[in-house]
């Protein structure tokens, strides 16, 4: 059995040209299956690059990618409904939702089950599947045991599921933008500082240890997630789909790395060699499918 | 449908923390209309070692409230992985066995088990569901049935009031505690510091994993794992390292400071009035891992505010006010967008 | 001040410290069945008592079927998992769970170095315990407790609000 790649989300506030740019080379150079579109951090950011999305989606398919439009993940405010409700309505789309108040609105249409989507289990699973979940993206903390039991399930009901191999691991949300609060300013008058990170603001502790990274009201892990070790385990355990970050670096050439990986051109450890290479100065952690804590690093890999 | 924002105000639930039996039996002679609390596994968020009840336990701690007119609430708020559910839907089967008067809820898949195999069992969808917009809190009502909705700890009282205009559903709202500066049910810091999952294990920054360091100038860090939380001068108090009240510096703000929150205690006293007028049925104060004194202090001086406010009396909230025991104090998202 | 309980307790030899701390365990074992079984796994583990102002140490394993507390000349203190130190008056305070045992766990005047999940354990534990150890030990020692008992207890108050 092999595992297909698949870009999810872009967490990250990266300016509009940037990210056409970004999205026309993952559409023209990268191995990947799927690519996820659509803000899932902040409806703030939103309104500066609404107008490209359909121009990227265009350009994706042109470049034989697949697009699935991602919702926002934390839901509160009038402006937040405002725009997963923009998403649920593209009727030409597949949807991935992140929060409960997308299936509300998806309501009798298929959809796939967001990473920030709390699906920690079979039951959760197989009430999603009645709903008309056809997909599903395990939780970035969870451990080998629990995707093993997602999978198997995801299998029997003949749905994909995927996990994320590559980049900073999601940790948390939050209602308070951390990015504003760096530059003691508040959410409603950001001026969207988080633009001026594009793989997000290093928190280090008071013994100058590198601990987190703040995209606005997101918290991230310092480290990149890879799972490049386990890739293998993960195939076995049924996991259809590899999911890639965005980040900075090379996406092309990580995208590259794991689709050799998968297909057994190249060990591990080459594959990791690559990471390392596509994303210079990343620390690479895989804990959390260990049952550890999600920012060691088990097992040899160099 | 929705019910008219401008209905007279019931009298709202006061619902109290029981980390303990002997908790549970303050709680309620102290003037609780409702405790919750959890069973001593990882179906509850608070599954700290020393805490919580056993089966048996529960039981006892119903009848005790129910002979003395208050209700118990079932915490089963957090997140079975895999295919390792057995653990939640004991829990859920042990509420409705004792006769408990709501099971908090957070999981779908708990939920879904609740509503087949329990239909008389009262749902509450709990916080860690982070379900903030009417469409969120609608799935679980018309899913699940659940009657209750706890609200994260995010919005301003004037959305608390739209929400309440758009939703069939009780709410539920905290107002005095620790406020966690992460959305409830989706925060997997201590997950990447511990290899503990708050989520998936019921524990946010476990004892097991925090130490206390003496510097050689008697300055006290609190570390979690690997990792320095905070550090204090010689006669400063250290507090419990919890990684969201942490302090930290980045390259836009070289002082340390703390990054995401200061740590004080939540406490809205001087909005109960307004809270109440806006809807909310149960007003919920934090602490299952607090002392049975602390119980006993917040929920006696709660009570006697509510009841006032309730009488048209002055509520005499700078009672309350004094219960942050010098910590500083917060009204978190309630007061203002500001602080966001 | 009269300080001349502590001081008793100073000069008291170690096989009456040996003898009362025996009696103490015991009858706590049979009135409170429940306390240490509430702590769990965490009962596994020892922890040191420290009453810095005191010539001795308590070890302490706080183990459902067993539990045990032995006493050590300061100096001799043998290992533990976890060690709380502070003033006799400090750590009595902690027993005694008629007072809010947050405030003072978290203050510098009782230190807690280790393992701290079997000190969260006994706290909660504690916490749980209807009236109060220290009442209970009181009582096991007839008159000459209930003196010692309202000194402490007094004693407490003066700290707390001085």
């Amino acid at each position: 059995m092999t595992a297909r790649i698949n870009l999810g989300p872009l967490f990250f506030h990266w300016p509009s040209d940037q990210m056409v740019d970004f999205y026309a080379r993952i559409a023209d150079e990268a191995d990947i299956d799927t690519v996820y579109l659509g803000e899932v951090i902040c409806s703030k950011r939103i309104a500066l690059f609404e107008k490209q999305y359909d121009a990227m989606r265009e350009r994706l398919l042109r470049g034989g990618k697949k697009v699935v439009f991602s919702t926002l993940a934390e839901v509160a405010v009038t402006l937040d409904r405002k725009h997963v409700k923009a998403i649920c309505e593209r009727e030409n789309d597949e949807i991935e939702a992140n929060d409960a108040s997308a299936l509300t609105l998806l309501k009798g249409r298929p959809f796939r089950i967001g990473q920030l989507f709390n699906c920690y289990n079979i039951a959760t699973l197989d009430y999603l599947v009645k709903l008309g979940a056809t997909h599903v993206t395990v939780p970035v903390e969870m451990r080998a045991a629990g995707i093993a039991a997602l999978a198997k399930r995801a299998n029997e009901h003949g749905i994909g599921t995927e996990v994320q191999v590559f980049g900073r691991a999601p940790l948390a949300l939050s209602i308070r933008c951390y990015a504003a609060r760096a530059r003691d300013r508040q959410k409603d008058n950001c001026q969207f500082v988080c633009n001026e990170e594009p793989d997000g603001l290093d928190l280090h502790t008071l013994d100058n240890g590198r601990f987190l990274t703040i995209n606005g009201i997101q918290t991230l892990s310092r480290h990149f997630l890879s799972l490049a070790g386990e890739v293998t385990q993960l195939m076995e355990m049924g996991v259809t789909h590899l999911r890639l970050s965005p980040h900075t670096g090379d996406m092309v050439k990580v995208a590259a790395a794991f689709r050799r990986l998968v297909d057994g051109h190249v060990t591990a450890d080459e594959a990791q060699a690559a990471l390392n290479e596509a994303q210079p100065d990343a620390v690479f952690s895989n804990g959390f499918f260990h049952k550890m804590p999600g920012r060691e690093r088990v097992g040899t890999l160099a | 449908m929705a019910k008219a924002a401008t209905d007279r105000p019931n009298r709202p639930e006061l619902l109290c923390p029981a980390g303990t039996p002997a908790a549970l039996r303050t709680a309620v002679d102290a003037g609780a209309d409702a405790v919750y609390c959890g069973l001593a596994r990882r179906s509850n968020v608070r599954n700290f070692p020393g805490l919580n009840f056993l089966p048996d336990e529960f039981l006892e701690g119903v009848d005790y409230a129910h002979a003395h007119g208050a209700k118990v609430l079932m915490a089963t708020n957090t997140f079975p992985p895999g295919d390792d559910l057995k653990d939640w839907t004991e829990t859920i089967d042990i509420a409705a066995e004792a006769g408990a008067d709501a099971a908090i809820i957070a999981d779908i898949g708990v939920a879904a088990y609740a509503a087949e195999k329990h239909p008389d069992l009262r749902l509450h969808l709990s916080v860690q569901a982070g379900a903030a917009s009417p469409e969120a809190i609608r799935f679980y009502t018309e899913h699940f049935n659940v009657k209750r909705v706890v609200l994260p700890r995010i919005l301003t009282i004037a959305e608390i009031r739209k929400l309440k205009s758009e939703i069939d559903c009780e709410l539920e709202s905290f107002i005095f505690g620790n406020v966690g500066m992460m959305a409830e049910g989706r925060c997997a810091l201590t997950s990447y510091v511990t290899g503990v999952s708050t989520n998936m294990d019921g524990m946010c920054s476990p004892p097991s994993h925090v130490r206390y360091e003496e510097g050689p100038d008697g300055s006290m860090s609190s570390v979690l794992g690997d990792i320095t939380i905070d550090c204090v001068g010689p006669n400063e108090k250290a507090g419990y390292p919890t990684i969201c009240k942490g302090r930290y510096w980045n390259s836009a703000h070289t002082e340390p400071y703390y990054a995401f929150d200061e740590p004080n205690t939540l406490n809205i006293a001087n909005l109960l009035p307004e809270l109440i007028e806006a809807g909310v049925t149960a007003l919920k104060i934090e602490g299952r891992q607090r002392s049975r004194a602390y119980v006993r202090e917040v929920v006696a001086a709660y009570r006697h505010a509510v009841d006032n406010i309730l009488a048209g009396r002055d509520p005499d909230l700078a009672n309350l006010v004094a219960l942050t025991e010098g910590r500083g104090e917060t009204k978190g998202a309630y007061a203002s967008k500001r602080w966001r | 001040m009269p300080t001349f309980l502590p001081l008793v307790l100073r000069t008291v030899p170690l096989f009456v410290l040996q003898a009362a701390l025996d009696r103490i365990v015991s009858n706590i074992h049979r009135q409170r069945p429940r306390l240490f079984a509430r702590m769990g796994e965490a009962s596994k583990k020892a922890i040191l008592i420290d009453p810095v102002d005191m010539p001795f140490v308590v070890r302490m394993l706080p183990d459902n079927v067993t539990p045990d507390m032995r006493a050590y000349r300061r100096g001799n203190s043998p290992a533990a998992d976890a060690q709380i130190r502070g003033t006799f008056a400090g750590l009595f305070k902690m027993l005694d769970t008629q007072l809010d045992g947050d405030a003072l766990f978290f203050s510098r005047d009782v230190k807690v170095t280790g393992d701290l999940e079997v000190v969260v354990a006994l706290r909660n534990a504690l916490d749980d315990v209807d009236g109060s150890i220290a009442t209970d030990v009181a009582e096991l020692f007839g008159p000459p407790g209930a003196v010692f008992l309202s000194f402490m207890r007094h004693r407490g108050e003066r700290l707390a609000h001085g």
